[in-house]
């Protein structure tokens, strides 16, 4: 095995026992991004800086220092800001941007030891479910070139199932980390919102945003989570709730846990083999003694909608301040969905539409929050597809801005409710694309999330299979 | 649930916008002159097309009786967060317009403003 | 044609906080070099997200208490959207439609209550300067707090707008939350103005909002001009136009600004970065609590404590520094003073505070009192009575008298003190002093 295709955890014992560099694996995780060009993951890689950032780590460690990501080599979607590090939400208007800060979540990384590899590839602004909204080229699905590795995290999720690091940050607004998760067989967190610092990255939809990671596998994920999560003075919307050790539960299984299928996300028109994938995954958690029901989120089918007025109303307004005079190019420079998004969202925030659209999706997501609120009165945890067709061929859907909208339709309700949601891998279709499954818990219920993918992972053992590159 | 493999997109639309007997015509040079975005010509015709279609899905909210229902402008309900009066040191002048490309002095220099 | 005219207010004032509204630079941006109090949120930099400064809403809240409003139970930021190089974010966060107080109102002399429609907090632009061809834009000012502070149009003439502004300008002041100084920019006003026709009940369908009077000079002289100038439009039958209009201080008049086609639309929403605010009744008794006295109050007390004239009391609590050096100085006398023969009356204070030009930064109140004490009163003694008082210190005193004649002319200080302490009254030292001179000099 090439030390690059290493877990977290495996890594960390290896460094521990001297088996391993840092400088080693992170020159493994550096070769195989040069190796894999062609797959686009990457907009600006860090090859000089990590090296010497693995170096020290090393020395770190041989001095028996221990933080908890010490040495190891993890990457950063392009919307999170790096100081004195390029950072261009994967657009034009900030190509050639370099932020005077670092993102919270980014210090707390790096605080952790970690070496950061690269900025990764996404559609720009986090504008997108396919990774092919990018002004610097589509990224590729490593599992089959010719199709949507998913976004809009579509770097972070390319560079985790190809190796080329350890971990990635995403963001998920409306499906962004697991929808990318579930088309390249690869685990996608996204935190309850408010649970992770939004302080420095650069905001789609302020209300909707949560900040989340891909891992190869559940326990790196907790891990990860474990230095992420926590209240920040510097964002006023965090929890002030102290972050837990999400590790604690891990294998603590699924007996006499109460699984809640929603039924609108199934009877849904599913792509069959999505469909067959996840009803494989009923019977494996079945047999590990979890009670399965099916619950009912009657507004299900109003998600959709009330996500496609809410994000832009508060896009429109986050992209307000890209006007060139401080940094970056003028609004000549954004590309067409960011522009559909402002003008639509421009429009529904208008003088004589507020009330009509914004202000009804306010009250509606009100609504489909209550539908979460009620089911996990009865259930511990919800279950369900992640997208309803497979990964989709690159520019099959690009000319049809709704149609790519409606691939979001089993995510978004988690965003308009702020729930946590895990997606983890679920099988393959016959023609090898991944399929995923996503477990939804309560505000804050993080830990068990974890419980119940550790317990499906160790049983399926989906996640150790790996793309032909 | 919307039937979205068995029929074209353009039918579904259609058949909401007959049912629902809206015209949903986006003011789109009204909207971009208000987002500051700058639109040339033939990009009109497209952009109009596009969020039109999109506007008529998002009808389909007028379905739902939301007359006694608060809206949710805040999903932590979080309340009274605020900062003690306390001073941090700022950037520095240099570090502030580092990334402008037109600056005078430490200031931003834009075109001129016409009052 | 006689019209009625009617005027409504809207005043910003920028609060003198240490730090920024919804960031931690510092606020104190007066003459400071450009772009040194900026931070990643005030420069509206990609990512950066607000955090609310206590103290400045507390501040609001007193103002709007001071003027007698409601104070919300609820309430939130929201977002007012538009672009000017002068706004980092391409918006405002400012507050809608649950501010934070509203329904207040300030009594003027003539009795008339003018209504205070609300007061709410927001966030200061940047600066922009005008050379040639450019515009220079220093962000420092970008996120200081404004309170904006918004009338009904219950004005009926300049004179009354100006008591108002002064009254406005005097409370902020005592309440320390401002320096409110017209000219500085912490205090800015626009004034909108309209006329309508002296026998209709129907409100204008039109009014002019004037920007750019940064005195109070300007204050009345604008509004003049603008009612002459609608006045005017209106007797040839037509009506003026809904605009906003600057006022040019060289060439004395409102000049129309660039004319909006249609009414700007701020698309406000609620601001999804900040949470709503929930003040519970006793935090809002806490924060009246704080509120140091107000001048009517300061005034009122001034007139049934001292026995000042309204006049007096008037002048001495028009500003909060000169009511506090009187109230000091009063407390020197009280306190300090053994000798019931040297008391100093309140009113005695009053007239040299009123009167003379004191600079309470270069002077204590003790020193002030000593001051007034040497000053002396008008001499109860007659020029014989005195004369014979010098002859008994003189002849007590040889020694003193061959010291002045030897050179220690500062003995003659000393020879005054004994004056008095025989005479047993203030006197006045010059008198003494001259009176002895001619003694010695013989």
């Amino acid at each position: 095995m090439n030390l690059n295709q290493l877990t977290i955890k495996e890594a960390k014992e290896g460094l521990k026992n001297k088996k391993l560099s840092s400088f080693e694996l992170t020159k493994a995780c550096l070769k195989q991004i040069n190796k894999n060009k062609d797959l686009n993951a990457f907009i600006t890689v860090c090859e000089k800086e990590a090296l010497e950032q693995a170096k020290k780590a090393d020395e770190l460690i041989s001095k028996r220092q221990d933080l908890p990501l010490l040495g190891i080599p993890i990457a950063l979607k392009d919307l999170f800001s790096t100081k004195e590090i390029r950072t261009t939400a994967a657009s034009k208007v900030l190509e050639n941007f370099i932020p005077q800060y670092n993102a919270t979540v980014v210090e707390k990384i790096k605080n952790a030891g970690a070496i950061i590899v690269g900025k990764t590839n996404l559609d720009a602004w986090a504008h997108g479910s396919s990774g092919e909204n990018s002004d610097f080229g589509p990224t590729k699905n490593p599992w089959n070139k010719e199709c949507v590795p998913g976004g809009s995290s579509s770097g972070s999720a390319v560079s985790v199932a190809s190796d080329m690091c350890l971990a990635a940050t995403g963001t998920d607004t409306g499906g962004s980390i697991r929808l990318p998760a579930s088309f390249n067989n690869i685990v996608g967190l996204k935190p309850t919102y408010g649970r992770v610092s939004r302080y420095g990255i650069i905001a789609m939809a302020s209300s909707l945003d949560s900040i989340g990671h891909f891992t190869k596998n559940v326990e790196d994920s907790a891990l990860l989570l474990n230095i992420t999560a926590g209240k920040d003075p510097l964002d006023a919307t965090t929890l002030p709730n102290p972050a837990e050790d999400y590790t604690k539960n891990l294998n603590k299984g699924v007996k006499g846990l109460k699984i809640g299928i929603p039924r609108e996300f199934v009877t849904a028109d599913l792509d069959k083999e999505v469909k067959s994938a996840f009803e494989k995954s009923i019977e494996v958690l079945k047999s590990l003694g979890a009670q399965i029901s099916e619950i009912s989120l009657p507004y299900t089918e109003y998600g959709i909608a009330a996500y496609y007025i809410i994000q832009p109303s508060e896009v429109s307004s986050n992209l307000g301040r890209y006007d060139g005079i401080r940094y970056g190019n003028d609004r000549s420079s954004f590309g067409d969905e960011a522009k559909r998004r402002i003008m639509l969202g421009t429009f529904t925030l208008s003088s004589g539409y507020y009330d009509a659209y914004y202000k009804k999706a306010m009250a509606v997501r009100t609504l489909i929050k209550k539908d979460f609120d009620n089911a996990f009165q009865k259930v511990d945890a919800l279950i369900s597809p992640v997208c309803p067709t497979l990964p989709w061929k690159l520019g099959e859907k690009i000319n049809d801005p709704l149609k790519m909208y409606l691939s979001d339709a089993l995510t978004v309700t988690v965003n308009i409710a702020g729930i946590p949601s895990l997606s983890v891998p679920a099988g393959f279709s016959k023609n090898k694309l991944p399929i995923g499954i996503q477990i939804m818990g309560k505000q804050l219920s993080e830990s068990l999330l974890f419980q119940i993918g550790n317990a499906f992972e160790k049983q399926t053992n989906f996640y150790k299979q790996k793309p032909n590159l | 649930m919307t039937n979205w493999k068995t029929k074209p997109v353009y039918q579904l639309l259609s058949d909401l916008a007959l049912s629902y007997n809206i015209s949903m015509k986006i003011d789109v040079p009204r909207v971009a002159k208000l987002a500051n975005l700058p639109l040339r010509q033939e990009e009109k015709g497209k952009f109009e097309k596009q969020l039109s279609e999109i506007l008529a899905y998002v009808e389909k909210l007028k379905k739902v009786d939301t007359k006694n229902v608060e809206i949710t402008s805040q999903v932590t309900g979080l309340e009274n967060i605020k900062r003690e009066d306390k001073i941090i040191p700022s950037l520095s002048q240099e570090e502030a317009i580092s990334q402008t490309k037109s600056q005078h002095n430490g200031l931003f220099k834009v075109k001129a403003i016409l009052e | 044609m006689k019209y009625r005219t009617i005027i409504g207010l809207e005043v910003h004032v920028e609060l003198k906080t240490k730090s920024k509204m919804f960031c931690s630079c510092s606020a104190d941006y007066f003459g400071k070099k450009p772009n040194t109090h900026t931070c990643p949120v005030c420069l509206g930099l990609p990512g950066a997200l607000p955090v609310p400064n206590k103290k400045a809403i507390d501040w609001c809240v007193m103002i709007g208490q001071a003027l007698n409003c409601e104070i919300a139970d609820v309430s939130k930021f929201d977002r007012k959207n538009y672009f000017y190089p002068d706004l980092p974010k391409g918006y405002q966060i400012s507050q809608y439609d649950q501010p934070f107080c509203k329904k207040g109102f300030i009594e003027l002399s003539n009795g008339k209550k003018i209504g205070i429609t609300r007061v709410h907090m927001e966030e200061d632009t940047a600066k922009l300067t005008h050379q040639g061809e450019s515009s220079l834009v220093d962000f420092n000012r970008s996120g200081v707090p404004l309170v904006e502070i918004v009338t009904e149009p219950d004005f009926g003439n300049a004179k009354e707008v100006v008591e108002y502004l002064k009254k406005l300008q005097q409370i902020v002041r005592y309440l320390g939350v401002s320096d409110a100084n017209m000219e500085r920019g912490d205090m800015r006003l626009e004034p909108n103005i309209s006329l309508q026709e002296e026998n209709t009940k129907e409100l204008p369908k039109y009014k002019v909002e004037v920007k750019n009077i940064n005195s109070f000079r300007f204050v009345e002289k604008a509004i003049e001009y603008e009612i002459k100038r609608q006045s005017e439009i209106l007797n040839s039958k037509e009506m003026p136009i809904q605009e906003t209009r600057g006022w040019n201080e060289i060439k004395n008049k409102t000049m129309s600004q660039r004319t909006k086609e249609e009414a700007q639309d701020y698309r406000y929403f609620p601001e999804p970065d900040i949470p709503p605010l929930h003040f519970n009744r006793s935090e809002i008794s806490n924060i009246k609590a704080q509120m140091p006295e107000l001048p009517n109050a300061k005034f009122e007390r001034f007139l049934k404590d001292y026995g000042l004239t309204e006049y007096d009391a008037e002048i001495l609590t028009r500003e909060v520094e000169t009511a506090k050096f009187f109230e000091e100085a009063i407390g020197i006398v009280k306190n300090q003073i053994k000798n019931p023969d040297l008391e100093v009356s309140p009113k005695t204070i009053a007239n040299w505070i009123i009167n003379k030009k004191i600079d309470f930064n270069r002077i204590s109140p003790y020193e002030f009192i000593k001051q007034i004490i040497l000053a002396g009163q008008v001499p109860l003694i007659t020029e014989i009575e005195l004369e014979k008082i010098i002859g008994i210190v003189l002849n007590r005193n040889q020694k003193a008298i061959e010291d002045y004649k030897n050179g220690k002319t500062n003995v003659i200080m000393f020879l005054i003190g004994r004056v008095m302490k025989e005479a047993k009254q203030k006197l006045d030292v010059k008198l003494i002093k001259e009176t002895l001179e001619n003694y010695l000099k013989k």
